[in-house]
C-alpha cells in the first residue's frame, strides 16, 4: 500500500499536460477506430443491399387477360407471389401473401371466400381488408396497370396502407 | 522457480488451479448447493464449440445447398449426424441448464455485493445462449426454421422507431432469403462464439474474485475446513461433466434432430411456431398489442434483471436455498400460483378476445397494452405489501414476485409448445 501512495499523489496533483493530451489521443484513435469499423460494416451492408434492390428494380409479371378473371375471383399468382383479386365492380388488385401481422403466407379460403392466417389467425376480405385481428393493417398490395387487355403488376415494392380506399385498384 | 521448466504434472493441476482457487470451503461442495449447473453449461459450452468446428466443415450456409448438406449428414457411415444431434440437443440442454444456474444463483443468494456484476455478465451470457441458439435455428433451411425465423424477424420490427431497420439488416432484405442465411450463419459461427467467450472468461474470473461459490454466513464466520481444490473438487466436476456427456452422446445416438420439409416461402405450416424458447413470447404476442410484447415486457424484463441485485437488501441469505425453510414453501407457492395463473389467464383472454371479434385497432394499445401492464404492477405491488404483514423478511417477499413472474413465462411456454394447435387455436395436447 504505502508503495502506491506516490502515484496517488501524482493524481491528484494532476498529471502533466502532454501526457494527459496524449491519453486524450490515445482515446479518441481508439474511438475513430471503433467508429470506422462501424463504418465498414455499414457500407457493407448497404452494397449487399443495393444489390438486392437492383434485383428488384420494376419487375413486371403478366398476370394474364382482363376476361379471364370474373368478378369475386382470387387467384394466386405463384410467379411473383401474389394474389389478384378482382373486386365485385370488376376492379383489380395485386395484394402480397405476406401477413402483416408477423410475415406468415397466407393463403386464399375459397370456402369461407377470406385469406386466413395460419399462424395466429388474422383473417383478411377480397380487398385485403383486416377482418380479425391481430394483425394491424390491411394486406400489402402492389400496383397493377391494365395494359390492351392484359394484367401486369410491378412486384418491386409491396405498398402499405392504413386502409382500403378504390384508388388502389386498377380498371380498365 | 521461475527459471525451472514446470514438471507434466504441475502444469496440469498448475492450469486447473488457474481455474481454481488451490483450496476451498468444504462447504461449497455440497451437491446440492449449486447441482453443478454452471459446471454443466461450461462443459456443454465446449461441447458446442468442438462439435460446431465439426459442422462447419460438412455444412454448406448457401440457401439452395443447406438443406441437402444437413441431410447428406444422415447419409450411411456417415457420422455428420449423430454430431449435429450431440450439437442440437446439447444446445437445447445449454437453454434449459444456464436458465436453471441463473435461478439457482438468485435463490441462493448468490447477488450479494461482491457477486453484482457476475450476475448481469451472467444475465447477457444467457442472452447471447438464447441468442446463439436462435441464429442456429435457420441454418438447416428447413420448413420449421423458416417459418420460426420470419415470425421472430417480424416480431423484431414491432420495435418502435429502429424496429424495422433492425429486422430488415438482420434479414438482409424485406423477406427471409440466401441473405438472412448469410448472416445468422456468421452471427452463429463467428460472433456469438467470439463474444461468449470473452464473457465466460470474464464470468469465471469473477467467481474466483467473490471467493468461489456463494456458502452460508455461519460457515463463514466459524472459519469452516478448507479442502484441496485438487482433487476435491476436480473430481467432482469430473464425475458431473462425464455423466452429463454420456447422458448426452446417448440421447444424441437415439434421437436424430429434428429436420422437417426443405424451406418453402409460399407456405407456412400450420400452425408456424417460433422455437420453443420463444414460445412465451409468442403466447404473450397472441394477447397483448405488439409493441407491449415485444418491446416493453423484454426490456422490463432484462432492466429488472439488471436491476435486481441493486434493490436494498435484495441477495436471500447466502447458501441456503429461497432464504431458509419458510422461504421455501413460499417460493413452492408462488411457482406454482404463477404456473396456474398463467394458464389461467389465458384460457380466460382466449374467450374475450373470441367473444369481442372487432377489437378496434386504435384503442387496443390501451386495452391490451397499458392496462394489463397495470394491472400486472398492481398485482406485484400488493403481493409483496402482504407478503410483508405476514412477516417475510423483504428479500423473501422479493424472491417470491422473481418466481411467480418466472413460473408465469414458463406457463407462457407451456401454452405455446403443448396446447396451440392448428390456427393456434387453444387445444389439449393428445
Amino acid at each position: 500500500m504505502s508503495r502506491q501512495s506516490p502515484v496517488q499523489e501524482e493524481k491528484t496533483v494532476g498529471k502533466p499536460r502532454r501526457r494527459r493530451f496524449l491519453n486524450w489521443l490515445w482515446g479518441g484513435l481508439a474511438a475513430l477506430a471503433c467508429g470506422e469499423i462501424v463504418w465498414f460494416a455499414g457500407s457493407l451492408l448497404k452494397s449487399r443491399r443495393r444489390r438486392e434492390e437492383k434485383r428488384l428494380a420494376l419487375k413486371l409479371i403478366d398476370a394474364g387477360m382482363v376476361q379471364n378473371y370474373k368478378p369475386g375471383q382470387v387467384i394466386a399468382i405463384t410467379d411473383g407471389s401474389f394474389y389478384l383479386a378482382c373486386l365485385d365492380d370488376g376492379s383489380f388488385m395485386a395484394l402480397s401473401r405476406t401477413c402483416t401481422h408477423l410475415g406468415c403466407s397466407v393463403p386464399w379460403d375459397e370456402k369461407q371466400q377470406k385469406f386466413v392466417c395460419p399462424c395466429h389467425g388474422s383473417t383478411f376480405d377480397r380487398n385485403g381488408s383486416v377482418l380479425t385481428a391481430p394483425a394491424p393493417r390491411p394486406l400489402d398490395y402492389f400496383p397493377v396497370r391494365i395494359e390492351n387487355g392484359l394484367i401486369r403488376v410491378d412486384i418491386s415494392t409491396p405498398l402499405r396502407r392504413g386502409s382500403f380506399s378504390v384508388s388502389q385498384a386498377a380498371r380498365v | 522457480m521461475a527459471s525451472e521448466a514446470p514438471s507434466n504434472k504441475s502444469l496440469f493441476t498448475g492450469f486447473f488451479l488457474h481455474l481454481h482457487p488451490r483450496t476451498i470451503p468444504g462447504e461449497t461442495l455440497r451437491v446440492q448447493l449449486s447441482f453443478g449447473l454452471g459446471g454443466m453449461a461450461a462443459i456443454l459450452f465446449a461441447t458446442m464449440l468442438l462439435t460446431g468446428v465439426l459442422q462447419v466443415v460438412s455444412y454448406s450456409s448457401h440457401s439452395n445447398s443447406a438443406y441437402q448438406s444437413i441431410q447428406q449428414m444422415y447419409d450411411e457411415g456417415s457420422i455428420g449426424g449423430f454430431i449435429r444431434n450431440i450439437h442440437f440437443w446439447g444446445g437445447n440442454l445449454l437453454v434449459v441448464v444456464t436458465f436453471l444456474h441463473l435461478l439457482r444463483v438468485y435463490l441462493t443468494g448468490a447477488i450479494d455485493q461482491t457477486r453484482r456484476f457476475n450476475w448481469i455478465t451472467g444475465v447477457f451470457i444467457f442472452i447471447l445462449v438464447l441468442s446463439a441458439n436462435f441464429t442456429g435455428y435457420l441454418l438447416p433451411w428447413d420448413q420449421l426454421a423458416y417459418w420460426a425465423v420470419t415470425i421472430f424477424t417480424n416480431m423484431i420490427s414491432y420495435i418502435p422507431v429502429v424496429g424495422d431497420w433492425l429486422g430488415e439488416t438482420l434479414r438482409g432484405g424485406t423477406e427471409v432469403g440466401s441473405a438472412t442465411l448469410a448472416n445468422f450463419f456468421a452471427i452463429h459461427v463467428a460472433i456469438l462464439p467470439s463474444l461468449l467467450l470473452v464473457l465466460l472468461i470474464l464470468h469465471f474470473w469473477l467467481v474466483r474474485k467473490a471467493g468461489g461459490l456463494v456458502q452460508a454466513e455461519t460457515a463463514r464466520s466459524s472459519e469452516a475446513v478448507r479442502v484441496a481444490a485438487v482433487p476435491n473438487l476436480i473430481q467432482r466436476e469430473a464425475a458431473v461433466g462425464l455423466g452429463l456427456l454420456a447422458v448426452l452422446f446417448i440421447f444424441a445416438a437415439f434421437f436424430d434432430a429434428p429436420l422437417a420439409d426443405q424451406a418453402n416461402p409460399g407456405q407456412s405450416p400450420n400452425p408456424a411456431k417460433a422455437a420453443w424458447y420463444f414460445m412465451g413470447l409468442q403466447e404473450l404476442l397472441l394477447h397483448l398489442h405488439p409493441v407491449t410484447a415485444i418491446c416493453i415486457v423484454p426490456a422490463m424484463i432484462i432492466i429488472g434483471l439488471v436491476l435486481l441485485p441493486f434493490w436494498q437488501k435484495a441477495a436471500l441469505s447466502p447458501g441456503r436455498w429461497c432464504g431458509g425453510k419458510r422461504g421455501m414453501l413460499l417460493a413452492l407457492w408462488s411457482f406454482i400460483g404463477g404456473f396456474l395463473g398463467a394458464l389461467l389467464i389465458v384460457v380466460i383472454d382466449d374467450r374475450l378476445i373470441r367473444l369481442s371479434t372487432a377489437i378496434t385497432n386504435k384503442s387496443t394499445w390501451l386495452t391490451r397494452g397499458i392496462m394489463p401492464l397495470a394491472a400486472t404492477i398492481f398485482f406485484l405491488m400488493l403481493l409483496f405489501v402482504l407478503l410483508r404483514k405476514r412477516n417475510h423478511p423483504g428479500a423473501e417477499a422479493l424472491m417470491s414476485l422473481v418466481v411467480v413472474l418466472t413460473a408465469f413465462i414458463l406457463g407462457l411456454t407451456a401454452v405455446g409448445i403443448w396446447f396451440r394447435g392448428p390456427g393456434m387455436i387453444l387445444i389439449l395436447p393428445l
